[in-house]
């Protein structure tokens, strides 16, 4: 076994904005004035073609100010973030389903609910702290169902495991509407009263016989009856998912096909019962809520909507697009087409979390101006024109965040910034009042108290508020009332106007992976997270954990026996888009043909080379989920010694 | 809006506290009448977030009609009890308690040990010098936080948190029996080859420090550590969407370690090994 480099590489403060004059200098020190005049100069001359991407991982206030940024500086709509690469089918279909992109239950319920169903999530790992509620529910006597490729750690609580095959969940989610439908459980008062569609819905999964989900799905066709039954029996049901139903190239349908069991148990709108997508990123909902996407004003408001335009418009005095604007997805085109020549890029960092990061790069590179705003240089602000340094979000930014179960809470600043980082706020501020706009908050409250006045939504939440109750669940239309802790109760409204919109069952059909396992990459490599570190490691990388072991490239002992390999032995692991050397590690959560990575080390091993840009065509989301791998043993390598 | 449930009516329950009047809510214990009263009763064992124990006996009351000394902890104010928590009988037994602890174990590091040992007369002396301490040296097996079994009173606090009340990870248990009990980790095992996920949760609930964060104990050892030069500022984790509350206690710019609000409907103290030991990032300062 070679050694490999085990330390992951850290990152030291930006504590100075950075320029260079060109693409081939090194970086040098600037001031800040010649740094905003610079980016200010770059974005003037890219009025028309310019991207903003937000950051997922900042305040609301940040996220609010960068979009009405995108909007009102710069006049576009194509402002996103990085929940394009992981949540935004979650969104996408709850909005298509219910109106509003939320998850629709609180944590706490999910301590008293009957079932709990964990679909393409190991939330052990993942979403610790939450697990830790989903344990009090099977400490209450709660039923759990893990529905995962891998045997993970979440599956182990679990009364069953449905271990499917890579990209089987319509299948999979189907062939249970179907047994739910034949068995005569499914809540026909509920689907009458709250719901369209059902008779097309019934048809659509009327194939899905069990036998068939079996063959498809892989899994027992008794144990997807059981997991229907049970699902469908429950006075209460809770049904979570994470990345492994979003990011795929149809994440989006995905979502519905789970959201149309719901609608057919009447599992929504209820304490206790409900859908609850776990979001990877602090702010990935409050990034949303914020209107850092592309066709949504704050408060999710619709940019087709023009009553909603109307009311900003006359707030902010300028004209709001009428139309959509670019997803992350599509603005990485627009770089490839030449149609998008500036981005402004906060606290993301693409150039390694993006699909096929290689392609990520180059489209980077092809840009006219870059500036990225952050707290480290990595290896997307390498590519910049112009650097600048940031404060830290959660600790030493005041402001709030939204949480999985949509509860705005206060961050705070605990520790002073190092060296003349500034608040992204205020460097926007700045940069705005540079390009023709006087822009002034005295402080993220006032952020805040604008964002208040303009959405419904969070109304009722001032900073005093949110600060007593330990943060407040949206909607808070009211500031001395609370909503309860579930969405869209309206559902079971006896009364039909207040009842509202139907939600609509999703047709959707099953669509495999693109990236088809064939004799030539004949393994499957699904990917997600390990407990202690986080996405590109840029700063789960700095503390020293004493669970960290590197990137390896897990399998099951089978695979590593039939290729010969064994545990630390590095092998080339090869996929249609390139390839990675990594060693072996065994994993019995694994299956034969199934392999697992992570991208938590893109410098020692860039995971990103081998996964496919294969997006859902609503959300924008790729396919990082499904690649087609071989493993190639390498040549001995005898050391001399 | 369907109607928002409001759960069971909690009724309140009258009694007597040191021949006042006091009323707290159905399902409280005598503890939190004290507390809300504001009287001071010793705790050691007494978990906020945990299921009480009732193991150190240090909170005990006298109840009216009740033979033996009561655990203000554990019992529940029921209506017309009388209870008594400043007697003669309750604070001698108190004295004991802390005595007996403070001569097997050291208390240096617990919160209010040295007062309520000055308040009680307790003399931890008189069992002489030889008085059964582990004497063993602290536990030092990974960087992020540190096993210190002499200051240990085998409260199970951390077994309880560790197991099937928040973490479900069983990596701490109790060892042996009586004289032999101790806290172990899968049989005296380095954390590093346990179940261990770090999540620090044990550390938060230790009521003396046996279990410390590695920040703290170093600091401590360079003498370095002052509680009164820190800030404690609560802001929200951000690796992920759960959105726990972290409380960051800062000394001199850095932070020194993390806590979570006991009280929160998120975390309820607890967090995982990225909210509570991933903050190094923030002050990397080259
Ligand atoms: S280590 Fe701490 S929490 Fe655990 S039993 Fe000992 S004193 Fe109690
Ligand atoms: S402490 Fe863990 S579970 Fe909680 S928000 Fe942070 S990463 Fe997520
Ligand atoms: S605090 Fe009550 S028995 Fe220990």
């Amino acid at each position: 076994m070679r050694e490999r480099d085990r330390i992951p590489k850290t990152y030291t403060r930006l504590t100075h904005p950075l320029v260079r004059d060109s693409r081939d200098e090194p970086f040098r020190r600037a001031s800040w004035d010649e740094a905003l005049d610079r980016t200010a100069r770059g974005l003037a001359a890219a009025r028309g073609s310019f991207g903003m991407f937000s950051c997922a991982r900042a305040t609301n206030e940040m996220n609010y100010v960068a979009q009405k940024f995108a909007r009102v500086v710069m006049g576009t709509n194509n402002v996103d973030s990085c929940n394009r690469t992981c949540h935004a089918p979650s969104v996408a279909g709850l909005s298509a389903a219910f109106g509003s992109g939320g998850g629709t239950s609180s944590y706490e319920e999910i301590e008293h609910t009957d079932v709990i169903v964990m679909w393409g999530s190991n939330a052990r790992f993942a979403h610790p702290i939450f697990f830790q509620h989903a344990l009090r529910g099977v400490r209450n006597g709660a039923r759990m169902y893990a529905v995962d490729p891998r045997r993970t750690s979440t599956a182990e609580w679990a009364e069953s495991w449905l271990g499917l095959n890579v990209g089987t969940d319509i299948p999979m989610a189907h062939a249970v509407g179907r047994e739910i439908i034949h068995a005569g459980l499914a809540n026909e008062a509920f689907i009458e009263r709250a719901t369209s569609g059902f008779e097309e819905y019934r048809q659509l999964v009327e194939p899905w016989t069990l036998s068939l989900a079996q063959k498809v799905t892989g899994v027992p066709a008794a144990a997807i009856r059981e997991l229907a039954h049970a699902y469908a029996r429950a006075e209460r049901a809770q049904l979570c998912w994470t990345l492994g139903i979003t990011e795929h190239h149809n994440g989006t349908d995905n979502v519905r096909a789970l959201i149309n069991l719901s609608l057919l148990t009447g599992h929504v709108g209820r304490y206790g019962s409900g859908l609850q997508p776990l979001r990877g990123q602090n702010n990935v909902q409050g990034g949303g809520d914020m209107g850092a996407i592309p066709n949504r004003l704050p408060g999710f408001q619709d940019i087709l909507d023009a009553g909603s335009r109307l009311k900003f418009e006359s707030a902010w005095d300028t004209v709001i697009q009428p139309h959509y604007g670019l997803t992350l997805t599509e603005m990485f085109e627009a770089m490839e087409e030449g149609s998008l020549r500036a981005v402004y890029c906060i606290g993301e960092n693409p150039a390694q979390s993006e699909a096929d990061s290689e392609q990520a790069v180059r489209r980077m590179r092809a840009l006219d101006f870059l500036v990225v705003q952050d707290i480290f240089l990595t290896k997307t602000a390498e590519l910049a024109d112009v650097v600048l340094p940031a404060t830290a979000g959660w600790a030493e930014t005041e402001g709030t965040t939204t949480n999985s179960e949509r509860r705005v809470q206060r961050v705070r600043r605990a520790v002073t910034p190092p060296g003349e980082a500034r608040e992204d706020i205020d460097i926007l501020c700045d940069l705005a009042t540079r390009l023709g706009h006087d822009w002034t908050y005295a402080d993220s409250e006032a952020v805040w108290n604008e964002l208040r006045s303009l959405s419904p939504d969070h109304h009722g939440m001032t900073y005093d508020r949110l600060e007593r109750l330990q943060g407040i669940q949206w909607p808070c239309p009211s500031a001395d009332a609370l909503e309860p802790s579930y969405l869209h109760g309206r559902l079971w409204e006896p009364d039909p106007a207040r009842r509202g919109v139907r939600a609509p069952f999703g047709l959707v059909r099953h669509d495999p992976p693109v990236d088809l396992t064939d004799e030539r990459y004949p393994i499957r490599l699904t990917t997600g997270r390990r407990l202690d570190s986080y996405n590109t490691g840029v700063q789960s990388g700095s503390f020293a954990s004493p669970l960290r072991r590197g990137e390896y490239i897990e399998l099951c002992p089978e695979d590593a026996e039939r290729h010969g390999v064994v545990v630390g032995e590095e092998v080339r692991v090869a996929s249609r888009r390139g390839s990675v050397v990594a060693p072996v590690w065994i994993d019995l959560a694994l299956r034969p043909g199934l392999a697992f990575m992570t991208m938590h080390f893109p410098d020692e091993v860039d995971t990103n080379q081998l996964t496919i840009e294969a997006n859902c065509p609503i959300a924008g989301t790729a396919e990082f989920k499904a690649s087609a791998i071989r493993i190639e043993k390498l040549p001995a390598v005898t050391y001399v010694r | 809006m369907t109607a928002i449930p409001l759960g069971v009516p909690r009724r309140l329950v009258e009694f007597t506290l040191d021949g006042q009047e006091a009323r707290v809510p159905e399902g409280s214990t005598v503890l939190d009448a004290c507390r809300a009263a504001g009287k001071d009763v010793p705790t050691l064992c007494q978990g906020d977030t945990l299921t009480p124990k009732n193991a150190c006996r240090v909170c005990v009351v006298e109840v009216e009609g009740s033979r033996t000394l009561v655990p203000a902890c554990s019992r529940r104010a029921e209506p017309g009890m009388e209870v008594r928590t400043d007697t003669e009988r309750a604070r001698h037994s108190r004295k004991v308690v802390l005595e007996l602890l403070a001569s097997s174990v050291d208390l240096s590091t617990t919160p209010g040990a040295a007062e309520w040992i000055r308040d009680y007369g307790a003399e931890p002396d008189r069992f002489g010098p030889g008085a059964a301490r582990l004497d063993e040296v602290p536990r030092v097996d990974n960087d992020l936080y540190v096993r210190d079994y002499d200051k240990c009173i085998l409260c199970y606090k951390c077994v309880d948190a560790c197991g099937e009340q928040w973490q479900n990870s069983f990596a701490i248990s109790v060892v042996g029996r009586g004289f032999d009990a101790r806290i172990a980790v899968e049989r005296d095992a380095p954390l590093t080859d346990s179940a261990c996920v770090y999540c620090g949760n044990c550390v938060e609930v230790c009521p003396t420090g046996a279990l410390s964060f590695k920040s703290e104990f170093d600091m401590r050892a360079a003498g370095t550590w002052d509680e009164s030069a820190q800030t404690e500022t609560t802001t929200v984790c951000a690796y992920c969407g759960v959105g726990c509350n972290l409380t960051l206690h800062v000394q001199d710019n850095e932070i020194v370690k993390v806590t979570s609000p006991h009280d929160n409907p998120v975390t309820h103290g607890n967090l995982c090994i990225k909210g509570r030991f991933g903050y190094q990032h923030v002050q990397n300062r080259g």
